[in-house]
């Protein structure tokens, strides 16, 4: 529930209100003693290597907008760099990662892997990602700071990727200690564009410099509903590596050939969400002009179920995508803050829409992963329908840092200045824009604080 | 593999077998004596032998044409004909089960007659059998032998005792279900396309190994003919090479359907147990059993290329087929191929269709090249999945820039009042032009739908002017369409708009 009216506040209050709820999430679900975050906010839950990635992307934001001190951010970042960089790596069990990649799940207390999960390609990325914005960020000339940046650079200069990439040109999406690289390829566009840039950029093991024409080859450049998009069905592909890079006004060469860029494409993204809600093929509650965003995210459990004569298969944490589906009425609310810089104005009528229609979904503005109203008063769910329990690491942390992008571009302007993302940048192709401008002085850097 | 410790019954099943032996392979047949060199000798009398042999004789050749089975091959005996009757059969039972949704009324306890299912199947079979009937090829002037045929040297073919001579050869072998290396599969027994069509009772749970075409016709088949099916697949999606939204939407449509869909898995040993069959299936190195009633498997299709002397002829071959160039010669010039025997895309109307230049470049010395060919395929699941000419990735990869005309069957009004919303129309053309490079269509016709597209790159015809062919309203068809149609508004440049404004305000003065 909502505790003030929203309603009665202006369009930077509301954000700041939903940022800093979303922002809470990490100070409460942290290990100070090893800095890993829980995936979701469930007790017992594990660690997520993403979601720390997002969490040493956040704390910045936290000391700009002073919702903690910067000591305290050092405190947490430092727990998490050295916790990464002494961690047992290898090719057994009981480690928490191998050739510079982490398990994607951990234990929050121990650091060791769990769940049997896999060594997850691009949740690493995402958590080098937050650890160059680190490094980007404290640039205080202290012995503490300057750790922070030794670690970052060691950090990520050890991951090897040219392994990752097994014997193929694009990298893979995960390994396991018995059965090896798993054989999910990636095709088509997703939001792996930050595990490329990264990738290509390592000074010591970087991916071969094919890889990224490899991936981008898959790509699908469509026509729908009147929109020209590289199609990536769940709204999450279209943020994800938007939260640490600014796509506007830089090309790689499919956008050259599209006259097109990935920012503009994941604005057209945004509206075709909303126009498949607008479409509803298959008739579910609250779809609409200010009810869309399909994404991954936690749903209401595997299960099949006649809803007004429509047999639908309803699941659990899945990702769900326009237009192709998978659709089982289950909306990411948290899509709406995380595709806000893209399309400013029909994602805060969507979040007004929210509060107003659905305030129960809310919990004083902090957003759930998904919600389905079209279960109200079905099976054992009540009047709100189904609402995913607790609230969960990733959607946190993109709705936190695409605000901050929205509100003052933090993230974008310190990673703009990193020299690895722009190597990364330029050997996969990018050119123009912003990268043809010299780099200014470090943004964000100790004498901002 | 064990026929006994499987659900199948034995060939003949019932009166309707019997019938189809009669004129797909007479028992009482004589042989003819040959007399003289043929113009061409056809071995196999599946789909490409038979428009061969056909095609020919109706041209004034000699033509002799031997089969060692039923004439009709893999297509009408243990392929596509037996499968898309059983698959009729499964939608009506779909349709029963969704009837709410079309405004009707479902039965309260649905029961599934196999049996009748089962038999329905073979009176069809038999009934399209009969065309190619025995006599009937014989009464067209064509020898027809039934016999192992296989080759004496680099002229002549040797069946039942005779030697036939001949100018020309063509080899339409076709190809038989190869059967998975899965330790203990053969032991546990196991169905494919071969033995499942003889089911007389539907396994109450069922393994089908493979998501390809096959597999996923047969396990959405049997779901909803009432089994409990598991379907595994090695690959993360069904229908490897198709596009992505394509399986996609399958793999979704399976799952609704109540198909327990297992992707990335491998099944790596079977071993039977107290009449059971127990499957360890491997998911990402964690390993699970699983016990069925029945194994159907639906993965690889190997050429018959064994036996038939093809060494003294001097035509090459390996595990993936007769060797041929472009025009479908094989390395003895006189000897061509054709159909599953030589071709990656094992499919009747390719058969066909490569049956039909060999009769051209061999009899007549054309120049016809299997390369030209425009080849749309389907898979039959609900929905379908239809498509021709390139993938996007292959364009791509060719340096081809591709844009693709998306419309989504939901948007198509027919698809709408049908309960047929299901998937899309995808239409590939290269950037900046409206030359059609390929298409898929999902839909529940999309095999009658993808037609028109096929048409249309074969006659050069382009995205734009498709868009002024007039289709019959409504129709599902009319999503083909509305793709041109989706091409003329990008079309529509701000210039063009406002000279056409500038022109029409004029107009009113
Ligand atoms: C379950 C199933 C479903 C299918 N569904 C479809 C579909 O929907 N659409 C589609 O287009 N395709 C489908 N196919 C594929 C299609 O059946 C084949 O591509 C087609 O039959 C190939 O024709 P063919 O003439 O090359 O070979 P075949 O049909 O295999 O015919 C070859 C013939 O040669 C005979 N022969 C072999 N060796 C000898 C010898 N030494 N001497 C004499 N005779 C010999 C065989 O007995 C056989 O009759 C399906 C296949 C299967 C298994």
């Amino acid at each position: 529930m909502l505790r003030a009216d929203p309603a009665t506040l202006s369009d930077d209050e509301l954000l700041e209100r939903y940022q800093r709820a979303a922002f809470g999430y990490f100070l409460e679900n942290v290990n100070p003693d090893n800095g890993l975050v829980a995936d979701t906010s469930r007790p017992n839950w594990p660690a997520s290597i993403a979601v720390v990635g997002f969490a040493l992307s956040c704390y910045p934001i936290g000391v700009e907008r002073g919702w903690m001190t910067r000591e305290a951010a050092v405190e947490l970042t430092l727990a998490a760099l050295r916790f990464f960089l002494a961690s047992p790596q290898g090719g057994g069990e009981d480690v928490t990662g191998h050739k510079g990649f982490y398990y994607h799940f951990l234990d929050m207390r121990t650091g060791l892997r769990v769940w049997r999960c896999e060594l997850s390609m691009v949740d690493t990325a995402l958590l080098m990602a937050g650890i160059l914005v680190a490094g980007a960020y404290f640039r205080g000339d202290n012995a503490r700071e300057a750790e922070i940046r030794h670690l970052a650079e060691a950090l990520y200069r050890r991951v090897d990727w040219r392994w990752a990439q097994g014997s193929s040109p694009t990298l893979r999406q995960g390994w396991k200690p018995k059965s090896g690289f798993l054989h999910y390829g990636w095709e088509g566009y997703n939001e792996a564009i930050v595990l490329y840039v990264l990738s290509m950029a390592s000074p010591d093991r970087p991916a071969s410099d094919d890889s990224y024409e490899a991936w981008t080859a898959t790509y699908q450049w469509e026509n729908i509903y009147g929109h020209d998009v590289l199609y990536g069905g769940p709204l999450f592909m279209h943020q994800f590596s938007h939260a640490w890079i600014d796509f506007a006004g830089i090309r790689d060469a499919f956008m050259r050939e599209k006259d097109s860029d990935y920012f503009e494409n994941s604005r057209r993204s945004t509206y075709l969400h909303r126009d498949y809600a607008r479409h509803n093929p298959y008739g579910f509650d609250g779809y609409g002009e200010n009810l869309w965003g399909l994404s991954a995210g936690d749903g209401p459990g595997g299960f099949r179920a006649s809803v007004e004569r429509r047999t639908h298969r309803f699941s659990g944490y899945a990702a769900r995508g326009a237009p192709f589906g998978p659709d089982d009425g289950t909306i990411a609310p948290w899509s709406y803050p995380a595709s806000l810089p893209f399309a400013p104005d029909i994602c805060l009528a969507a979040l007004r829409h929210l509060a107003d229609r659905y305030p129960q979904v809310i919990d004083d503005y902090r957003l759930p992963s998904g919600f389905n109203p079209t279960l109200a008063n079905r099976r054992r769910f009540g009047g709100d329908g189904w609402v995913s329990e607790g609230h969960y690491g990733l959607d946190q942390g993109i709705v936190v840092m695409m605000i901050e992008n929205h509100r003052s571009r933090l993230i974008w302007d310190l990673m703009r200045c990193n020299p690895h993302i722009r190597r990364g940048l330029g050997k996969a192709g990018f050119s123009g824009g912003w990268l043809s401008q010299p780099t200014g002085p470090a943004a964000g850097g100790g004498d901002v604080a | 593999m064990s026929r006994e410790r499987t659900w199948a019954a034995a060939f003949p099943v019932d009166r309707n077998d019997v019938e189809l032996i009669r004129g797909a392979h007479p028992p009482r047949w004589k042989n003819p004596e040959p007399d003289g060199p043929y113009n061409l000798v056809v071995i196999g009398a599946g789909p490409a032998g038979l428009t061969a042999a056909r095609d020919a004789a109706s041209l004034g050749a000699k033509v002799a044409l031997i089969e060692r089975g039923l004439i009709g091959g893999a297509c009408i005996n243990v392929g596509c004909i037996p499968s898309k009757s059983i698959i009729r059969t499964a939608r009506l039972y779909a349709d029963m089960r969704d009837a709410e949704s079309f405004g009707g009324d479902a039965p309260r306890r649905l029961h599934v007659d196999f049996d009748r299912a089962m038999m329905r199947m073979r009176q069809i079979r038999q009934r399209i059998s009969r065309a190619d009937s025995a006599e009937t090829i014989a009464a067209e002037g064509i020898d027809l032998y039934f016999g192992e045929a296989r080759f004496g040297g680099p002229d002549t073919v040797v069946v039942a005792g005779k030697r036939l001579h001949f100018r020309k050869a063509l080899v339409a072998t076709g190809a038989h279900p190869s059967g998975p290396a899965i330790p203990g599969l053969a032991e546990a027994g196991y169905l494919d396309n071969e033995s499942m069509f003889n089911l007389t009772e539907c396994p109450q749970r069922l393994l089908v190994i493979g998501g390809g075409p096959l597999g996923c016709e047969t396990a959405q088949a049997f779901r909803l003919l009432g089994a409990k099916v598991i379907l595994a697949q090695s690959d993360p999606m069904f229908l490897p090479g198709e596009e992505r939204d394509a399986a996609q939407i399958l793999s979704d449509a399976l799952a609704r359907e109540g198909i327990e869909v297992r992707l990335n898995t491998e099944v790596v040993a079977v071993r039977g147990e107290g009449g059971r069959k127990l499957a360890d299936l491997v998911r990402d190195g964690d390993t699970t059993t699983i016990s069925v009633d029945e194994i159907i498997t639906g993965v690889g299709r190997s050429p018959n290329v064994d036996g038939l002397g093809l060494e003294e002829a001097d035509v090459a071959y390996d595990a993936s087929g007769i060797r041929v160039d472009d025009y479908l010669r094989t390395t003895n010039p006189h000897i061509y191929a054709a159909g599953d025997v030589c071709l990656e895309y094992k499919f009747t109307h390719t058969a066909e269709a490569t049956a039909r230049i060999v009769v051209r470049n061999a009899l007549f010395r054309g120049r016809e090249r299997l390369s030209e060919l425009v080849v749309p395929w389907c898979t039959y699941t609900d929905p379908e999945i239809a498509h021709v000419g390139l993938y996007p990735a292959e364009a791509r990869l060719n340096g081809i820039p591709v844009k693709t005309y998306t419309v989504l069957m939901h948007d198509v009004a027919r698809a709408v009042m049908d309960g047929e919303e299901e998937g899309f129309v995808k239409i590939h053309v290269r950037e900046g032009s409206d030359r059609i490079l390929g298409a898929t269509v999902v839909a529940s016709h999309a095999g009658e739908m993808i037609n028109a597209v096929t048409l249309a790159i074969r006659s050069g015809m382009g995205l734009h002017a498709l868009a002024d062919v007039i289709h019959p309203f409504p129709t599902q068809a009319q999503g083909i369409k509305m793709a041109g149609d989706a091409y003329r508004r990008t079309r529509l440049t701000s210039l063009r708009r406002r000279l056409a404004a500038r022109w029409l305000a004029w107009s009113r003065r």
